[in-house]
């Protein structure tokens, strides 16, 4: 059987569908038990009571393999690079990575070291940068809901638009 | 005992082996010849009245005009209550000394990282490997001439020239 990911027609049916799927993604993602350095702090109170990330349904995992959301918050060394792109790969797709804070972005106040890694996007496909040094947990908690943005415009049932106002 | 009598009854004991000796400095420091550094470390740490039984720091210096690097020895009596810092001179292409392990069992993650940072060879170190950096790193980069490699294992380490325009 030919499988049904983006092959079906744009109808009230399958969008909705697809709006069902991507809600349903987007108020549980549930983000890896990861942290590098200071920013790793503030991450822990973006998950605690007070910011509560987990009204929005993320909720810390500590493997990978059951991760959707990959918060790199700290310094990345060289060292530290190639086991953040091993645990990476160990996601199952879909999945995302906010890059917080200075460090993760470019480097930041260490970008001139010599073992420091200038921006996780050298190494990981990053989907959402959030600046500071550190957030604030009201900065990352945007950056989660801009990930969740993210998530409602993609397509799983019907064609994508661009593909298939190309065809019409 | 203060750093003017230590000095002195070492340049008694070790004749020619010690030199230069700065008393005014906050850490008092002598200088020690290379060849020689295990007999007086062995000193230092037995003899009655001198008792340095702590190794508090083993570092570097790189001087490139004067083609030397110095290693740095901080030793430190709880007994006695004094402290000096002995400094050997090494010539910068080839720095290699006699390894302290066997007095200081500390010593042995300090000449590591002096290793690590400096290579210096440190003569009958029972485990010279690199502690912090990865082990296929090229490269001291705590010399003055370390060069930045164009990528480190794939990983890009160029970046935007973001803050040469705020350093002064």
């Amino acid at each position: 059987m030919k499988p049904l990911i983006n092959s079906l027609p744009e109808t009230v049916i399958t969008t909705k569908i697809d709006d069902l799927l991507n809600w349903g993604r987007a108020s549980s993602q549930w983000y890896m038990l990861f942290g590098l350095a200071c920013c790793a702090i503030e991450l822990m109170q973006t998950g605690g009571p007070r910011a509560d990330l987990d009204r929005f349904g993320a909720v810390p995992r500590a493997t990978p393999r059951q991760s959707d959301l990959m918060i790199v918050a700290g310094t990345l060394t060289y060292k530290m690079a190639k086991r953040t792109k091993l645990l990476y790969d160990q996601m199952p797709d879909p999945k995302y990575v906010i890059s917080m804070g200075s460090c993760a972005n470019c480097g930041g106040l260490f970008q001139l070291a010599y073992s420091v890694c200038k921006g996780v996007d050298k190494i990981v496909p990053v989907d959402v940068y959030v600046p500071g040094c550190p957030p604030r947990p009201e900065a990352l908690t945007e950056g989660l809901l801009r990930i969740q943005d993210k998530m409602m415009r993609e397509r799983w049932l019907v064609k994508p638009r661009a593909a298939s106002s190309a065809e019409a | 005992m203060d750093a003017q009598e230590i000095y002195s009854s070492l340049e008694k004991l070790f004749p020619g082996k010690v030199g230069n000796f700065k008393g005014e400095a906050m850490e008092p420091c002598l200088n020690v010849d290379g060849a020689a550094i295990i007999e007086i470390c062995r000193f230092l740490r037995n003899s009655p009245g001198y008792r340095f039984e702590v190794l508090s720091d083993l570092t570097a210096l790189d001087w490139p005009k004067e083609e030397k690097i110095q290693v740095v020895y901080h030793l430190f009596s709880y007994a006695q209550n004094h402290q000096i810092v002995l400094k050997v001179d090494l010539p910068r292409d080839n720095p290699k000394v006699a390894t302290v392990e066997e007095i200081w069992k500390v010593a042995n993650w300090f000449e590591r990282e002096v290793y690590d940072l400096f290579g210096v060879i440190f003569d009958g170190h029972t485990d010279l490997r690199r502690i912090m950096l990865p082990e296929d790193w090229v490269g001291f980069p705590l010399r003055k001439d370390y060069v930045e490699q164009e990528e480190y294992d794939g990983i890009s380490t160029q970046r935007a020239p973001l803050v040469e325009g705020l350093l002064r």
